[in-house]
């Protein structure tokens, strides 16, 4: 499959994942999951609400840039996603960089809203397109946001689910790990025991492929989608579509 | 009240505990380049909630002691070469936070509380190394119900480039409203704008609701394009050539300096 194709894919994935949400948020740099919301919303009206931090256009907050906190900490944001120059096999997420802080080599940007959003909105998709032992290692050096919390603290929200370039797990909040639920064309689960740092649950047998991207759904996302987009994401749009 | 951009710039002192906003908010990057310029020392600054070149350039040029902040990001020019280069050699302190607990801390600031209770956080790392933040029991739970207090955040000055003012220094800022929080949080507030206008922008009620009263200001000056190479709100105006330029040379402290000397030092490019 070339990049676009795949690209392409992973939209009509996690589209399907918002299908059930009503208010769907989705971070500045995030040009994948933010065509997503915006082709769930054009091909099923659901959900409803699409907010695209740093969008001008689809965003449609007047109470300042802490309006979005204050909506998740009232349930009113169904989905959000995640990324992390490291996850590990708990979930948690290390957005700060790589070695002992403060000294980190390299340094990320930073934590930005994970630490709060992660406990706040129920489903949090974690994205991150590079399947390699760097990302997805045993345990991160730095908890950004843990996956899991103690039974008292208080949390809404947390980790639906992982998706990379390679496959998709949803995390078993009662077992506090990753299941592998489907592979891509391309990989296999080999590949994918190769390329993950951390331990998670597999049937060796029967772990589904993941299904090719409903052509309807294409065919939004190409005639649609494509112009919303490229107004949000000029520089993404222009690798996966040709205009 | 309305001055020029050097005047404003001097009223920021060495040590200043400074308020400024993100990327899409209207960054005073004409102000930050007169601050450069006048070698100011030991600034702390607070992103709200997160900062970008502004805090880099900064950084770069030894202006800063404290940043405290959710991220510095430059968006797709990322790493931030000088301050990925600070925190290696551990020339600036940091007090890294998450986005939505800036905001509270000014919130508490801004209703004159010493502190804001907030969920989340708990277990994070952030909240492990955070200097200031403590986890408390939530006073009107029977059960075992912890939260964790923010302290207010009370900067000195909030600095930003908003569209217009007029000649009474009422700020319009339409619906950006953590300017407002951010500089009712502050001492006072130093902004750039686009344009000065004629006439009280209080007068008018379909603009009096974006409007910052000048009761919170304390300085304005005019300087268009005051985002550059930023831009502003998100909208049209970013400098992509000139943010490659900055990518490309200033990996070393030599090329940096460089950067400096031909476009801060050797003065404003019009």
């Amino acid at each position: 499959m070339s990049d676009a194709s795949s690209k392409k894919a992973l939209i009509c994935f996690i589209a399907n994942l918002l299908r059930d949400c009503n208010h769907v948020a989705v971070g500045a740099s995030s040009p994948i999951p933010g065509a997503a919301a915006l082709l769930a919303k054009a091909a099923w009206s659901s959900p409803r609400h699409v907010n695209i931090l740093g969008s001008v256009k689809n965003n449609f907050l007047t109470n300042g840039s802490q309006e979005l906190f204050d909506c998740a900490a009232q349930g009113r944001i169904d989905a959000f996603f995640l990324g992390g120059g490291q996850i590990d096999g708990s979930a948690n997420i290390n957005l700060m960089g790589r070695g002992e802080y403060p000294n980190n080599t390299p340094r990320w940007p930073g934590t930005f809203g994970s630490a709060y959003l992660y406990f706040l909105i129920p489903k949090v998709i974690l994205f991150r397109e590079e399947h390699s032992r760097r990302v997805l290692v045993d345990t991160v050096d730095f908890v950004s946001a843990p996956g899991c919390s103690a039974p008292e603290t208080y949390r809404t929200g947390g980790p639906y689910g992982l998706l990379t370039n390679k496959a998709f797990f949803k995390f078993e909040k009662e077992k506090g790990c990753f299941s592998l639920k489907s592979i891509h064309a391309g990989s296999s689960l080999e590949d994918i025991l190769d390329n993950t740092g951390f331990d998670f649950l597999y049937d060796k047998e029967n772990t589904p492929a993941t299904p090719e991207p409903n052509p309807e759904l294409l065919k939004v996302l190409e005639n649609e989608v494509s112009v919303k987009i490229r107004d949000v994401y000029p520089q993404f749009s222009d690798t996966i579509f040709t205009h | 009240m309305i001055m020029k951009i050097e005047e404003l710039a001097s009223l920021i002192k060495d040590g200043c505990k400074l308020a400024t906003p993100a990327d899409y908010s209207g960054v005073a990057m004409a102000v930050t380049r007169e601050l450069i310029r006048q070698k100011k020392k030991k600034l702390h600054i607070i992103g709200v909630p997160t900062s970008g070149l502004q805090s880099e350039l900064l950084i770069g040029a030894g202006c800063v002691s404290v940043l405290e902040s959710s991220a510095l990001t430059l968006g797709e020019y990322n790493p931030a070469p000088r301050f990925s280069a600070a925190i290696k050699s551990g020339s600036i302190k940091l007090i890294d936070a998450t986005c939505p607990a800036i905001h509270a801390g000014l919130q508490a600031s801004q209703k004159g509380l010493p502190f804001m209770p907030l969920r989340g956080i708990i277990g994070s790392d952030i909240l492990k190394n955070h200097p200031d933040w403590k986890v408390i029991q939530n006073p009107f739970s029977q059960d075992d119900d912890k939260i964790v207090a923010i302290p207010a955040i009370k900067p000195d000055v909030a600095l930003f480039h908003a569209p217009f003012a007029d000649r009474e220094g009422n700020v319009w800022v339409g619906r950006r409203r953590e300017l407002v929080h951010m500089t009712q949080a502050s001492k006072t507030a130093y902004v750039s704008v686009e344009k000065i206008v004629d006439g009280n922008l209080l007068d008018d009620e379909t603009l009096a609701a974006g409007v910052l009263p000048n009761l919170y200001v304390g300085a304005v000056a005019e300087a268009p394009s005051g985002c550059w190479p930023l831009s502003f709100w998100h909208g049209e105006g970013e400098d992509k050539e000139h943010l490659d330029h900055y990518k490309a040379v200033a990996g070393t402290q030599d090329g940096f300096d460089e950067y400096l000397q031909q476009f801060i030092f050797d003065g404003e490019i019009s």
